[in-house]
């Protein structure tokens, strides 16, 4: 294939008259890994959120593998862009998501949740789903508690559980939608471990955090969100630790202030 | 003093137990149909759509503010007159408590529904799953459980409301009993008898009911 794997033209997402951001391009390459930054209210979150069209983008569109997502429908001298369930559901099987709350299915065991996906949309047979879901368990080293509930896990536990269920749809690209927000300080850790493992195998993925450190060892790419769009990107050297422009510089400064 | 006297209610057991079959006959098919019903009706409000939404608030709220036994007396006297129908006792008692327990029901999935965080909805559709899958698999399943006991009330309700049905002369409990109060001339050894069955009964309902929701706590989710 030729291309980049995922390319976004020229998106635009507004919630009522506030512009949230406006003319966001942005190609990904199979194996970039690209952390986004910015303050609370930039877009990060929205942004990723377009990409596998939980938020419907009001202008643009995503290019997946070459192939535009959605159907663009002239409305007058409008064009809007048209989601059908079948569309969504390739996207989402090649674009998996990780959340800030985990989202676990609470009525589900462990292994029940990693299976769920590879039952009810791939369709396979319980005994070969629950296999590949145990082997995406041992792979974030919880293969031990696939018989519990999320409930009775920690919240490392549950993000590590969330990450293997997105792992067994086998998705080309993971978006990690600020994956350790939600956690105790003590239990960061052990998730950015596991996803610092993704990243060694060279796995396609866009990461929201404010886990600068993180960004900045994980990353082939950064993007500084700022001002409705993408204020300034480059490697992690150029824009974590050389900032050119002002509203990145007080960002990473701010930061900065109290590491020791 | 009263001279309590059981001889003749026991005498006419059968009279009682066959009334008593009648009733939960009715409010199985009340329950079995009104829980669809219910949840079709929703299911409905919640679609976005208002040509689905609208009808279905409309049925909701004339079931919900109208008393059942005008509910009844609509559905046996008034619906062969309307639609030149056959209507027979059990029927119209079928109808108005599958509609009228459905109408309830409705408000109660709808509020489980509504309860259960949108990030499961999120979470189901980001690995790909269909808006049917998601509802089917993530939401139902989830609203369910905090359901239950709303459920559970309502249906020990329903059974309770379904004494009415012995106006329009459907040989429930009630309807049995009083026949019988006025063959045997003891309608307060009657009387006793049929509401110590409905305890009997609704007890034992209870009782399923809160073993079934322990047996929903082991996920541990309604801690929360």
């Amino acid at each position: 294939m030729t291309g980049p794997l995922l390319r976004i033209e020229g998106l635009g997402k507004r919630f009522g008259d506030r512009s949230v951001f406006a003319g966001v391009d942005l190609e990904v390459a199979r194996g970039d890994r690209i952390a986004i930054i910015g303050a609370s209210g930039s877009g990060k979150s929205t942004l990723l959120r377009c990409i596998n069209v939980l938020e419907h983008a009001d202008q643009g569109r995503v290019i997946l593998g070459g192939e535009p997502v959605g159907e663009e429908v002239r409305r007058g001298e409008r064009t809007e862009t048209r989601y059908s369930e079948a569309a969504l559901v390739r996207l989402r099987q090649r674009v998996g998501m990780v959340f800030q709350q985990f989202n676990l299915f609470p009525h589900m065991t462990v292994l029940g949740n990693v299976m769920e996906g590879l039952v009810t949309v791939k369709g396979m047979g319980r005994d070969a789903a629950a296999r590949q879901a145990l082997a995406e368990l041992a792979r974030v080293g919880l293969a031990d508690k696939a018989e519990a509930y999320p409930a009775h896990l920690s919240g490392g536990q549950k993000q590590r559980v969330a990450i293997a269920r997105a792992l067994a749809m086998e998705p080309e690209i993971l978006l990690f939608d600020e994956p350790t927000s939600a956690l105790d300080p003590a239990l960061v850790g052990e998730v950015l471990d596991a996803i610092q493992a993704l990243a060694a195998e060279g796995r396609t993925m866009l990461l929201v955090t404010h886990e600068i450190g993180f960004a900045y060892h994980m990353a082939t790419r950064v993007l500084f969100l700022a001002e409705g769009g993408i204020y300034e990107q480059g490697t992690p050297d150029e824009v974590l630790k050389n900032p050119r422009r002002p509203l990145t510089q007080a960002f990473i400064a701010g930061h900065r202030r109290f590491s020791f | 003093m009263y001279r309590w006297d059981f001889s003749p209610v026991i005498a006419n057991g059968d009279l009682l137990l066959a009334g008593l079959a009648n009733t939960l006959a009715l409010t199985g098919v009340a329950l079995a149909g009104g829980i669809p019903v219910g949840l079709a009706l929703a299911l409905a409000r919640l679609s976005g759509s208002r040509f689905l939404s609208a009808p279905a608030g409309v049925v909701i709220e004339v079931f919900r503010t109208t008393p059942p036994l005008v509910q009844l007396f609509w559905f046996y006297f008034g619906l062969p007159i309307v639609l030149k129908v056959e209507m027979t006792p059990y029927l119209a008692a079928a109808l108005t408590f599958t509609i009228q327990s459905g109408a309830f029901f409705a408000e109660i999935f709808r509020a489980g529904i509504v309860s259960v965080d949108r990030g499961q909805r999120e979470a189901a559709r980001a690995i790909g799953m269909t808006e049917a899958q998601a509802m089917r698999r993530i939401v139902l399943p989830q609203a369910v459980k905090r359901m239950f006991p709303a459920m559970m009330e309502r249906s020990i309700e329903l059974m309770k409301t379904t004494t009415l049905v012995a106006t329009v002369s459907y040989a429930d409990l009630l309807y049995q009993a009083n026949e019988l109060a006025q063959k045997t001339f003891r309608p307060l050894e009657v009387f006793t008898a049929a509401a110590l069955m409905y305890l009997v009964t609704i007890s034992l309902v209870s009782a399923i009911a809160a073993l079934v929701e322990r047996r929903m706590a082991v996920s541990g989710e309604m801690a929360r």
